[in-house]
């Protein structure tokens, strides 16, 4: 590091002592949860939430501060706010397909409109995104577009994660070839496949 | 269907057009809106359609949108703030719109009479 970066980061230190707040977003069933225990689990030993196959688990946002990610010899200190799903639509006879009954379908929808807003309003108090998308999806979702485009239109930095590639129908070169112009990380966060590339990313990114 | 052409869009404030779009939607229809919306009124469409959601009544909307264009401007620069190019947009309730396939520049999507 230069004596520029040096007194940067000297200053930083000094009269910024707020983390970075993160914002780990992505469509229903991403793995943002996942991921999030991941980054909590390795640098603090804790997990963030429950995960599940079924859409909306996640349905307030959490958020975990000063949490440090050592990597390529410095470390960084940050605010993880692990978001609900965004979407769209909400139907509760989704859930019912899936085997749960009309009042527990209905009451998990209410929860999870909630939490869709709440997850919209956290995108003003960000410093920054980590979008997870679902490699073996096809990655132009609105939700997508519309995140990338708020980061793009607040000029934030963005991290787009490509995960599931432990599942050998996942391109992470779809993703990498929809969204060229912004930085891309293949992991499985589940296996944790890959996840010491993604901290690198995130201490250049985020640091 | 409703082709909306960017000037009368452009005569709304946010606010306005984010009403507008919620209201043609929950009467049915789709609309096609010559210029889209920023990333901003999509995030406060898509909240606004939150509240909306009503059992059997309004499972929300199908928004499609192509990928944001960035023009950074010098005063953007200078403001740190990116002019985001928006792009046609799509619009309908989600029991009569469904995309089938999207690219970077065609949609393709299917709209049912029910």
């Amino acid at each position: 590091m230069g004596v520029m970066g040096s007194f940067k980061k000297f200053f930083k230190r000094l009269f910024n002592k707020k983390n970075a707040r993160i914002g780990i977003y992505g469509p229903p069933n991403a793995g943002k949860t996942t991921l999030a225990n991941r980054i909590l689990r390795d640098w603090t030993g804790d997990a963030m939430g429950s995960v599940s196959h079924i859409a909306h688990e996640t349905r307030r946002a959490r958020r975990r501060e000063g949490v440090t990610i050592q990597s390529n010899g410095g470390s960084i200190s940050l605010d993880i706010i692990d978001t609900p799903g965004l979407a769209t639509k909400i139907d509760f006879h989704e859930f019912m397909e899936l085997g749960m009954n009309e009042a527990e379908s209905k009451r998990r929808a209410k929860e999870a409109t909630e939490g869709v807003i709440e997850a919209v309003k956290w995108l003003e108090n960000l410093d920054g995104v980590i979008l997870v998308m679902d490699a073996t999806e096809d990655p132009y979702t609105q939700v997508n577009v519309t995140v990338i485009g708020n980061m793009e239109a607040r000029n934030l930095p963005l991290l787009i994660v490509a995960n599931k590639t432990d599942l050998p129908e996942s391109s992470a070169t779809s993703i990498r070839e929809a969204f060229p112009q912004h930085p891309m990380v293949a992991i499985s966060a589940l296996e944790g496949k890959n996840i010491d590339t993604f901290y690198d990313e995130v201490a250049k990114r985020f640091g | 269907m409703d082709l909306v052409s960017e000037d009368r869009l452009a005569k709304m404030q946010p606010v306005e057009k984010i009403r507008f779009i919620i209201d043609e939607i929950k009467d049915g229809k789709i609309l096609v809106l010559e210029k889209g919306l920023t990333p901003e009124e999509e995030a406060t469409l898509i909240e606004m359609t939150m509240t909306q959601i009503e059992p059997d009544d309004f499972s929300g909307i199908e928004m499609e949108s192509y990928p944001s264009q960035s023009d950074t401007s010098f005063l953007g620069k200078l403001l740190k703030k990116n002019v985001v190019r928006t792009r046609l947009t799509v619009i309908g309730p989600a029991n009569k719109l469904k995309t089938l396939k999207k690219d970077r520049d065609m949609i393709s999507a299917l709209v049912s009479s029910k």
